[in-house]
């Protein structure tokens, strides 16, 4: 058998799959001709970006050479466009002379759009193509300005390679979020933050309206806001065309593309698309996954296989180094879909699935990608999630078990899976230095710093311990919360906040709870977590509360219970000190004392008298004391500039205003602060689990201070000028405790877990971290900075008495 | 059986209980879930701490004052502490509750 005649007209990347099935299945099939306008052969396209940030070098992309060319005879005829078709002869017809076909391949590709704003044909406006453009963007460097239009994937991709030059870039966007074909709005976001953070500026919603010159040449981009942005290059990267021109030409069924069969046979049995030319089903093709497969089909189909081309589900990466994004599906609302959303700000991740019944239809991604082929996967094979569906969105490692076993999990993260986030340590480093000798939680501390600074991840380095060391390595202080669960404290907080746990029972469901609810000693501090985490969302659980905290007194050993009024700062007046004395009176209160937290308790009041006795309190204007809860107790106060010759500061007026902003709020364990007006120390102030200093030129704030079991001087967290910062830093570490504290560690347990360091750095130091935690706390206290007394007082009282009382029917 | 009615299940929160005063002295009426009652004698055979204050959980209920914990269908204590607390017959009617009135030292009704 003679060899046909193949003419292949376009050196694209999906023509060039062709010429490589063929040359490598049948050889001696084929006599292959193959033009191209551009001056070149077989390239990379997708590769330019890299190529203009310089990460890559043009000849790294080339995928076919001369060589190669050569080597399976392929007559090239670049540099040469084709001007005509004679599909009756058989016959192209290139510039410089006719080439006879048994067989045609249009591989034309695409041609950029270009908006026809005025001044479009100026110098200096081109598409993102080809080599060409890319090289004008190259000769670009921190002296010149240059404004992109369109902010999809290949705009994106030319500004940041611009930036990564020194460029100064602006992406102009029409729509409100950047790639919104293949993001959604949240991702978007991200994306749009982290192209900004590499100096990129971005305009959205921005409407071109003229492109201004001088000489022939781009001057500046004007938006019909006004806003003109001065540019030495303006780069229009808004979308592709198929290139049609010729084929319609030649007679072939065209629409936006040019239409092919499942066999990419055009409306001539002998003509052949292939690529971003064809239309296929009314859908053109952009991305080069369908390419490839199409390109398969073709060949096949040239070498008498049947073979057929069914369009898949899509997924899209961006080539820009540290924007993390993964897209593929589809993820538009509608009805009947669910979305799965995990957000974790702190570290700029972001992930959405989008399920449809019992499959994965859709997936967006940011930040954290690693496991963007896998539910790609689950896309395409259209397989039900049904079984993992509530732990889907963490990926294959929580996959493959009825619950969350969390040493599997570390076992199948990556090496490059961050542990730390505090220091940035991956399980890489963390393993190599297991390996190289750090066996326990301590020397891996010292040799990588992982969990050297919040400890949250402590959980996670022992796990990854045990799994690097096997049975050698004895878990050593990840102590289970309680026999209803393996997993520790920190584990468990880790996971509330990580998953979304907003429920107790989604945290005894999700995390595994072996009990079908807790029991006393977890309840309690997954009580804690969820509102401390979830203020909003989250109703607190009064059933999950020690009977003080219910009950909002303290129990006696007899029952009874004592109740202790807040009296802000230690101060009072004779009006209070009537109603307490009323009260005592009133409910025949056996035992009247005075506190060490400057206040008066009342001790041996029944249950049922409790409401009542409130009631008459609030009338007073007495609220609750809190001395029951793990939450703020007191700030003692010494009367500071006042009275007191050695004052230096308003003590007093601080300790009001501090104990005002900080009562109702619920903490691990209980915190008492003092407020000194002078360092001779009359409030004890050094001792206390936050405590304030005044001296001359502001206020010495030390935390981590101890006088219970232990016995402990605070450490100075910091020194700072005004009253107001003094309440700042207060709130925020208060913050800080309630987030990351172990339920049940004072705070001087906590920061000897932390270190005093990670928490200056947290709250001292960063102050944009010290606000943020102030918000929180002032989000949080919307909710509980109220009275509990006046609230039970009001619409709970009945359940303070029996349910029933069924001894005086029994005496009658 | 002598049933009385003692309260509407919603008197009693989930995982919560209420006290009831009878002649053989104070109980604890539990509610451990939606549709589930007990009843047992309040008192902790340790130090007398009230168990109508402590944490319910599954159908256990641990004692505020030194945790120990007592399974309410037996009333036996758990774990290794060594002790009984007395249970009582009690069921529900629809949303009433209902406890044997026999069992709590109340004489019929009728």
């Amino acid at each position: 058998m003679t060899k046909q005649k193949l003419v292949i007209i376009g050196a694209g990347m999906a023509s060039g799959r062709v010429i490589e099935h063929l040359v490598e299945t049948a050889p001696e099939a084929y006599d292959i001709t193959l033009f191209n306008a551009e001056p070149r052969g077989n390239y990379n396209r997708i590769m330019l970006s890299p190529v203009l940030s310089g990460e890559k070098t043009y000849e790294e992309i080339v995928t076919h050479n001369g060589a190669f060319y050569a080597e399976h005879n392929v007559t090239c005829r670049f540099g040469e466009r084709v001007v005509k078709i004679d599909r009756d002869l058989k016959v192209v017809e290139g510039e410089n002379g006719h080439v006879p076909y048994d067989k045609l391949i249009f591989g034309t590709g695409s041609d950029p759009f270009m908006i026809p704003l005025p001044g479009h044909d100026l110098d200096g406006v081109i598409a993102y193509r080809d080599l060409e453009d890319t090289e004008r963007m190259m000769a670009l460097g921190p002296d010149n300005t240059c404004v992109v239009i369109g902010g999809g994937l290949l705009g994106l991709e030319a500004a940041a390679g611009m930036a990564a030059r020194g460029v100064d870039v602006t992406v102009v966007h029409i729509m409100g979020h950047l790639m919104e074909r293949q993001l959604d709005e949240a991702a978007g976001y991200l994306l749009k933050k982290s192209l900004e953070g590499k100096g990129i500026k971005i305009k959205l919603q921005a409407n071109s309206k003229e492109i201004l010159g001088e000489d022939g040449k781009v001057k500046a981009l004007l938006l019909d806001d006004g806003t003109e942005l001065p540019c030495d290059l303006l780069v229009m990267a808004v979308g592709i065309r198929p290139s049609v021109a010729l084929a319609k030409e030649a007679g072939l069924a065209v629409g936006r593309g040019i239409h092919v069969d499942d066999q990419m046979m055009t409306s001539d049995e002998n003509v052949f698309a292939v690529g971003e030319c064809v239309e296929h089903d009314g859908a053109l093709f952009g991305l080069v996954a369908p390419l490839y497969d199409q390109a398969k089909v073709l060949a096949q189909t040239l070498l008498g296989e049947s073979a057929a081309f069914t369009p898949k589900v899509l997924s899209t990466k961006l080539k820009v180094t540290g924007c993390d994004l993964f897209s593929a599906g589809d993820f538009a609302d509608g009805e009947g879909r669910e979305d799965i959303v995990f957000r974790d700000p702190s570290r700029g991740v972001y992930k959405r699935l989008v399920i449809e019944g019992e499959k994965l239809i859709g997936a967006v991604m940011y930040g954290d990608t690693a496991d963007g082929n896998w539910f790609f996967d689950k896309i395409k094979s259209g397989e039900s999630i049904e079984e993992m569906r509530e732990t889907l969105i963490f990926g294959p490692a929580y996959q493959g078990g009825a619950t969350v076993d969390p040493l599997s999990a570390v076992a199948a993260l990556p090496r490059d899976a961050e542990i730390c986030g505090c220091n940035g340590i991956c399980k890489g480093t963390i393993v190599d230095a297991i390996a190289g000798g750090a066996t326990d939680l301590g020397a891996v501390r010292t040799t990588t710093k992982a969990s050297g600074s919040c400890g949250t991840c402590t959980g996670l380095v022992e796990q990854l311990l045990q799994v690097t060391l096997g049975d050698t390595f004895q878990m050593p202080t990840a102590q289970p919360v309680c026999g209803c669960t393996d997993l520790s404290h920190e584990d468990v907080r880790r996971l509330i906040k990580s998953q979304e746990l907003k429920s107790q029972p989604a945290v005894w469901q999700e995390l595994g709870w072996t009990t079908p609810n807790g029991c006393h000693v977890c309840r309690p501090a997954v009580n804690f977590y969820l509102l401390a985490d979830w203020p909003l969302e989250y109703q607190d659980d009064p059933q999950s509360r020690f009977v003080n905290e219910r009950k909002h007194a303290n129990i006696q050993k007899d029952g009874t219970f004592s109740v202790v009024p807040r009296m802000w700062g230690g101060i009072t007046n004779p009006n209070e000190l009537r109603a307490i004395a009323d009260a005592a009176d009133k409910y025949n209160v056996p035992t009247v004392k005075v506190t060490g937290g400057q206040r008066i308790d009342l001790l041996g009041v029944k249950s049922e008298d409790l409401p009542h006795i409130w009631a008459d309190l609030n009338k007073a204007g007495l609220v609750s004391g809190h001395a029951y809860s793990k939450g703020l107790r007191t700030v003692k106060t010494c009367v500071g500039t006042d009275h007191c010759r050695f004052g230096t500061q308003d003590s007093t007026g601080l300790g009001i205003k501090l104990e005002k902003i900080l009562w109702g709020s619920w903490t691990p364990h209980k915190v008492k602060l003092g407020v000194s007006g002078c360092p001779r120390n009359c409030a004890e102030a050094t001792c206390k689990d936050i405590g304030v200093i005044c001296v001359d030129s502001g206020y010495q704030i030390g935390i981590a201070g101890a006088a219970g079991m232990d016995v402990k001087e605070t450490e100075l967290l910091c020194q700072v000028p005004t009253e107001d910062e003094c309440i700042d830093v207060i709130v925020a570490v208060t913050q800080a405790y309630r987030e990351n504290a172990k339920y049940l560690d004072r705070i001087y347990k906590w920061v000897g877990k932390v270190g005093l360091d990670w928490v200056k750095e947290t709250v001292v130091e960063d102050i944009e971290n010290r606000r943020a935690l102030v918000e929180r706390f002032e989000l949080s206290q919307s909710v509980y900075r109220k009275d509990p007394w006046a609230e039970h007082a009001r619409e709970k009282a009945p359940s303070y008495a029996p349910l029933a009382d069924l001894t005086p029917l029994a005496a009658e | 059986m002598n049933w009385i009615d003692i309260g509407h299940i919603e008197d009693v929160p989930v995982r919560g209980a209420r006290l009831l005063k009878t002649p053989v002295g104070c109980i604890a009426v539990f509610r451990t879930a939606e549709a589930e009652v007990f009843a047992a004698s309040n008192t902790c055979p340790h130090k007398h701490g009230p168990l109508v204050e402590g944490i319910v959980h599954g159908q256990k209920v641990t004692c505020p004052l030194h945790n120990w914990v007592f399974d309410l269908n037996t009333g036996e204590a758990q774990g290794a502490d060594d002790g009984r607390i007395d249970t009582y017959p009690v069921r529900l009617d629809g949303d009433r509750i209902l406890i044997d009135g026999n069992a709590v030292g109340q004489r019929s009704a009728a």
